[in-house]
């Protein structure tokens, strides 16, 4: 029996007096495309940022591939991880972020070699070459040697696809990946993210998407206010949400 | 012509006697005539300027033109550079870590580095070179062993280890680190937080995040202040003649003293450290190119052709 790629039990979030996260129970198989959407502040941001350890839980466990996430469990105590052992784990599960976040200072290619020469240790020909292949996989071969800020925001998303695959992780996480694009940008990235899922990835999308979420999402979960309020298959959750809030909630975004 | 342009043309124009809006726009600019009597004045100020200075008898060009390769000052020249160049390298590198305390979690670490800065820009640079060169009066001795009054391994006579050298290096660089952790502090605080997560989250350490990541984009903020500090310096330095520094003004000093050439000696010693100082402005100019890389072109055009611009006389009058 294998364990799930992600076991999320009763986590709990908060910055400062306010409790972002209220206790999240939540299970995604392999190959999984989970889609995570819900009104802003409900949480699905900061849930996906505890699923790598960018924030750190204050009551709950994380477990990715059936490891826990961020800590050493000892007779009931949490010790924090190493710095070590903790980038080993944030380097199996690749993160896209809102805002891009490419290095401004590195090409296309660069970026995508980032991680596999300053992480894995790759040999620069060798990631060079890697990182070419996977530009092309996105479909910017041509733009390599382009810097972020030449690059148009669907160009630059692609290519922050492409940094995270570089560490060949088991999981993604896309947080809200077509949010900061113009709508005419937005459909080259999702269809990225479809050949993606197609390839058997493991994906948590935090998205307004909904188009997204029931063409290519397996399970769609809804949360408001730090909790998961209805999850189930995007087309069954989409067409007859059973949740009041659900509801009031698609109504203002179909 | 292509239709589509010819139907918009027929379109713009207001009748077949209107202007030809095919043409491009003749633009009559009014004269300026304050701008012209403000550069009028300004010319004749520069020229007779020049004018008086190269005539002035008391000026001793003759002797400005003996002295400016003399020996004695090539040397003092030289100390200059190398105290410039050691306290500024001394001073990023006190600059940079304080900067890292500044930024670190560690509340201890903080408040070092606040008192540093707080204590070293809070004193006049002439006073703590003063300090540095009299630190024997405190500590006469200085050893390596156990502290707080515990047995000494070495010691050394401090007058013989902080030379003039030492305590105006000491006194300088320690001066520039206060000032540079807060450029650098300044450099840190630009960059995106989002890079540093987007860094984290591929499995970066926290020093690679720092080294590949967060200074080479904070170096596009602390490059062009660090190019100013760097000018500065090399005048700053002429004030460790305080302390028989041996620097350029110092041995410029020296030499006024013997043979009460006062002026031409100053203007000897000027004109190098305005050579200095246009060397240095001309790197400065082409590190800040070096890096904007990535950022577009935030550095306005190349060196010569801004000088070329002022220089020219026709075509600025718009």
């Amino acid at each position: 029996m294998t364990a799930p790629m992600v076991r999320c039990q009763r986590l709990r979030k908060s910055f400062g007096r306010i409790e972002v996260l209220r206790g999240i129970d939540l299970v995604i198989e392999r190959g999984q495309v989970v889609c995570v959407v819900g009104p802003s502040g409900s949480g699905k941001s900061t849930l996906l940022r505890c699923l790598n350890h960018l924030e750190e839980p204050q009551a709950g466990r994380v477990y990715v591939d059936g490891e826990l996430i961020g800590y050493d469990e000892r007779d009931g105590r949490l010790r924090p991880l190493p710095d070590a052992r903790l980038r080993r784990q944030r380097e199996s599960i690749g993160m896209v972020f809102q805002r891009f976040h490419l290095f401004p200072h590195r090409t296309a290619l660069e970026n995508v070699m980032e991680g596999l020469v300053a992480v894995k240790g790759v040999g620069t020909a060798e990631a060079r070459k890697r990182a070419g292949d996977l530009l092309d996989r996105v479909g910017l071969a041509d733009r390599a040697h382009h810097y972020p800020a030449q690059l148009s925001g669907g160009q630059q998303q692609r290519v922050a696809i492409a940094r995270s695959l570089a560490m060949s992780p088991k999981l993604m996480l896309f947080d809200e990946p077509t949010s900061a694009l113009d709508p005419e940008l937005v459909g080259e990235v999702l269809e990225v993210m479809k050949d993606l899922a197609a390839s058997g990835m493991t994906m948590v999308v935090v998205t307004h998407e909904m188009g997204f979420a029931r063409e290519v999402g397996d399970h769609l979960v809804f949360m408001d206010d730090g909790l998961i309020i209805e999850q189930g298959p995007p087309r069954e959750v989409l067409a007859a949400p059973r949740h009041e809030r659900t509801r009031a909630f698609l109504s203002k975004v179909l | 012509m292509d239709r589509t342009v010819d139907k918009r043309d027929a379109a713009a124009g207001p009748a077949p006697d209107g202007p030809d809006l095919a043409q491009p726009n003749r633009i009559s600019h009014p004269l300026r005539p304050g701008r012209w009597l403000a550069a009028g004045v300004t010319a004749l100020v520069l020229v007779w300027l020049g004018w008086t200075i190269a005539v002035n008898p008391n000026l001793h060009w003759d002797i400005v033109v003996d002295y400016q390769f003399d020996r004695v000052i090539l040397e003092g020249l030289w100390v200059t550079i190398q105290l410039t160049v050691a306290s500024m390298l001394i001073g990023v590198v006190l600059g940079v870590a304080v900067a890292l305390m500044q930024t670190s979690s560690s509340r201890i670490l903080r408040t070092g580095a606040m008192a540093y800065v707080w204590f070293f820009r809070g004193t006049p640079l002439l006073v703590q070179l003063i300090f540095w060169f009299n630190i024997a009066l405190i500590f006469p001795e200085i050893g390596l062993g156990v502290p707080f009054g515990g047995p000494k391994l070495v010691t050394w006579e401090t007058n013989t280890l902080v030379t003039g050298f030492v305590a105006a290096l000491l006194g300088l660089s320690i001066n520039e680190g206060a000032y540079m952790s807060e450029i650098v502090r300044a450099g840190l605080r630009a960059v995106d937080p989002g890079q540093q997560e987007a860094a984290a989250a591929l499995g970066m350490s926290r020093s690679k995040i720092m080294r590949r990541v967060v200074l080479p984009q904070a170096m596009r903020i602390i490059v062009p202040p660090t190019g100013n500090q760097f000018i500065s310096m090399l005048k700053t330095t002429s004030l460790v003649s305080v302390i028989a520094g041996a620097d350029l003004l110092t041995v410029a000093q020296r030499l006024y003293l013997t043979n009460f050439e006062v002026i031409a000696l100053l203007i000897v010693a000027s004109i190098w450290y305005l050579v200095l100082t246009t060397v240095a402005s001309v790197g400065q100019h082409h590190l800040e190119r070096r890096f904007s890389r990535g950022f577009g072109g935030t550095v306005p055009g190349t060196l010569r052709g801004r000088i070329g611009r002022n220089l020219r006389f026709t075509g600025s009058a718009r």
